[in-house]
């Protein structure tokens, strides 16, 4: 009986997600560029959680990986590099645009290489001192984005790198609409399926994780440290699996932002992204799947809908509050007002001793 | 030679004002453990308060000499701060003081953001230039040039972590702030009131933060909304790089890091061939965080703290 409950609210929301961008596509595809973002948002969110969640690390630079990523694929996959370097276009005279299944891997790859390269000087620092670290980190990658536009011009500076190629799957191109008998998908509602796909992936992946016994050595040295090491845990490689992980996450995300924006500047990866993917974690519930998911779609989302929304009041306080400051006074607030409420997360792990209590009356 | 002089010059000043919003940052986290993100925006809110201050005194009463406008509304910038970090502490903080360590964390940050699009909203986005009030006239210094402004910042610095070493070293405040941050528990057994030291280890670091903020303008002739990050994320790297909850370690990094930006920003152009600029100058404090955070993982002059989960 509840099996059968469980399998039909499943099949419910698997169309409703499917549908969701066909329904949404007639109001215009601003709503499902929301949806798009706050998909990727949940990438992201999904990839810190193993760093902050599991392995208890607190990492302020998170978006140096969407950084990496990103213009690992901006680099790869536009014009950019021919026009920088004579011998790039001499090789490549129509520019570089290498396929997906090259540029994605490297970008993810790459990210994992920086994810580690972080972790290995700051394996000795603990709580806060990781945090500032991390958070120097993200602002060092930044700063040399917005800077290596000279004496070489790798990344275009402040100016940021355009005409990014989209992303085709055998000969289908995300980037055009396409028609499936008498229904058009539009361009986002196909970005849509694929942010769904990868977000339906990684949490399997993040799931499965977590049972395994990788992830219970990263939350033993979440709880203690010095404990799990006792206990033989290889903790120095395990936080370093944990940094590269949760940057593989970052720099696919990252890899998926500039194919679905075909833009990247320095700008849309500030320390401020950064802090908005932590918060989206620790609003949602930290360490704990469904929470993280929460988090990351409240935080993403909520304030763009408001936006949209927001005509009414901008007109009612003569345009002192516009949209932008609207936006950030909702997410500030809800920063503040959720965690008084519930400084656990809007939807936390169970408690432990809890859990192994039901899991005792259970069976 | 005198190019580094002047360097110099410019790095103990700059040090100076990182060192005073560290001694902020360093006793928050003495006392409660916490990163006060909105420590930043409390010295905007200073910089600001002070402008609004000095523009209305030289409108309605012309004839006050700038020293004492100044001054009037560096007094005023102070309370109000205090008064802004108390009630921040009381509404953000202290309810959360049992709770997970990273829920308080997540406040403060949305405090910073509050902080910052109230200030847009009182204040106006744009840049306001901030009235140079003292004789603006260079003084020779041995090939280099120091303003009046710059030598009042470096009096003002040394007047207040006087004060603040007198407070915490010799009054009955201060055995109870070092108390509360050696162990809260015990403290309070001994009759010590954690609520009030809080309290007050807030007010004292947002007055700090309000003198920072107003030499900060001063020094640069502008102030605007989103002033208090940069100078706030660079202090709080001084704090760890001194060993965070140290307040001798917190000026020591504020004024090292200081010193270590104005000669790097001067000097790594011609030592790279001109491959890093001196717009690189911003990340100059991370790079040696790293460096000495790997070296010495609790800072300069943290204590090694025995392992506790």
């Amino acid at each position: 009986m509840m099996k059968e409950h469980r399998l039909l609210s499943f099949v419910i929301a698997a169309v409703a997600l499917l549908l969701l961008p066909l329904l949404l596509q007639p109001f215009g595809n601003a709503w499902v560029r929301i949806v798009d973002m706050a998909l990727l948002y949940v990438l992201l969110a999904l990839g810190l959680n193993i760093v902050v969640g599991y392995a208890g690390l607190l990492d302020l630079g998170y978006v140096a990986f969407f950084a990496v990523g990103g213009y690992m694929f901006a680099l790869l996959a536009s014009p950019h590099l021919a026009e920088a370097f004579p011998l790039i276009a001499a090789a490549f005279p129509n520019g570089l645009h290498l396929p997906i299944w090259a540029v994605i891997p490297l970008a993810a790859l790459l990210a994992a290489v920086f994810g580690v390269l972080l972790g290995a000087p700051t394996l000795k620092l603990r709580g806060d001192y990781l945090a500032i670290v991390t958070l120097g980190f993200g602002e060092i990658i930044r700063v040399f984005l917005n800077n290596l536009d000279r004496p070489i011009n790798l990344t275009n500076g402040p100016k940021g790198i355009s005409q990014i190629d989209g992303i085709s799957f055998f000969g289908v191109s995300l980037n055009r609409s396409l028609e499936v008998g008498p229904i058009t998908i539009n361009s986002v509602s196909l970005y849509y399926y694929l942010f769904l796909a990868l977000v339906v992936v990684s949490v399997i992946i993040c799931h499965r994780l977590e049972q395994s016994r990788i992830g219970r050595a990263w939350m033993a040295i979440r709880e203690d440290e010095i404990a799990a090491k006792a206990m033989g845990i290889n903790t120095r490689n395990l936080k370093l699996l944990a940094f590269g992980m949760g940057a593989t996450f970052g720099g696919v995300s990252g890899a998926m932002f500039a194919a679905f924006q075909g833009f990247v500047s320095p700008e849309s990866f500030s320390l401020m992204e950064s802090v908005m993917i932590v918060a989206m974690v620790v609003l949602g519930g930290i360490g704990h799947l469904p929470g993280v998911i929460l988090g990351a779609l409240l935080l993403a989302a909520l304030p763009e809908v408001l936006r949209h929304v927001a005509g009414p009041l901008q007109a009612m306080t003569g345009g002192r509050l516009d949209a932008a400051i609207l936006r950030q006074l909702l997410i500030a607030l809800a920063m503040i007002g959720i965690m008084l409420m519930r400084p656990r997360g809007l939807w936390p792990a169970p408690e432990h001793g809890q859990s192994l209590a039901q899991r005792q009356g259970g069976a | 030679m005198e190019v580094l002089l002047q360097q110099i010059i410019n790095g103990l000043v700059l040090g100076s004002m990182y060192a005073l919003i560290a001694l902020g940052y360093t006793m928050v986290y003495g006392i409660i453990n916490l990163i006060n993100f909105a420590h930043g925006e409390v010295l905007m809110v200073g910089a600001l308060t002070s402008w609004t201050i000095i523009i209305w005194m030289q409108e309605s009463m012309s004839g006050t000499p700038g020293w004492l406008i100044l001054l009037i509304a560096l007094l005023i910038a102070c309370v109000v701060c205090a008064a802004l970090n108390f009630a921040i502490e009381k509404v953000a903080y202290r309810p959360l003081r049992n709770s997970p360590k990273l829920a308080p964390l997540i406040t403060a940050i949305g405090m910073s953001i509050l902080l910052q699009t109230l200030a847009m909203m009182i204040w106006k986005p744009n840049y306001k230039s901030y009235p140079t009030l003292l004789p603006s006239a260079p003084i020779e210094l041995g090939g280099a040039v120091i303003t009046v402004t710059q030598v009042c910042i470096l009096a003002v610095t040394a007047i207040s972590l006087a004060l603040l070493m007198f407070i915490v070293n010799h009054t009955r405040l201060g055995r109870a702030m070092r108390a509360t941050a050696e162990n809260p528990r015990v403290a309070a057994l001994m009759g010590v009131k954690p609520d009030t030291v809080i309290s007050a280890t807030f007010i004292i670091g947002a007055v700090l933060a309000a003198i920072a903020g107003v030499m900060y303008a001063s020094n640069y002739g502008t102030a605007q909304h989103t002033m208090g990050f940069l100078p706030g994320l660079k202090a709080f790297t001084a704090a760890v790089f001194g060993g965070i909850g140290n307040l001798q370690g917190a000026v020591i990094g504020g004024i090292l890091l200081g010193l270590i930006e104005s000669i790097g920003a001067g000097y790594i152009g011609p030592l790279t061939g001109g491959f890093l600029g001196s717009h690189y100058v911003d990340i100059f404090a991370f790079m040696v965080l790293i460096v000495v955070l790997t070296l010495r993982p609790s800072g300069l002059l943290g204590e090694r703290v025995a392992d506790r989960a």
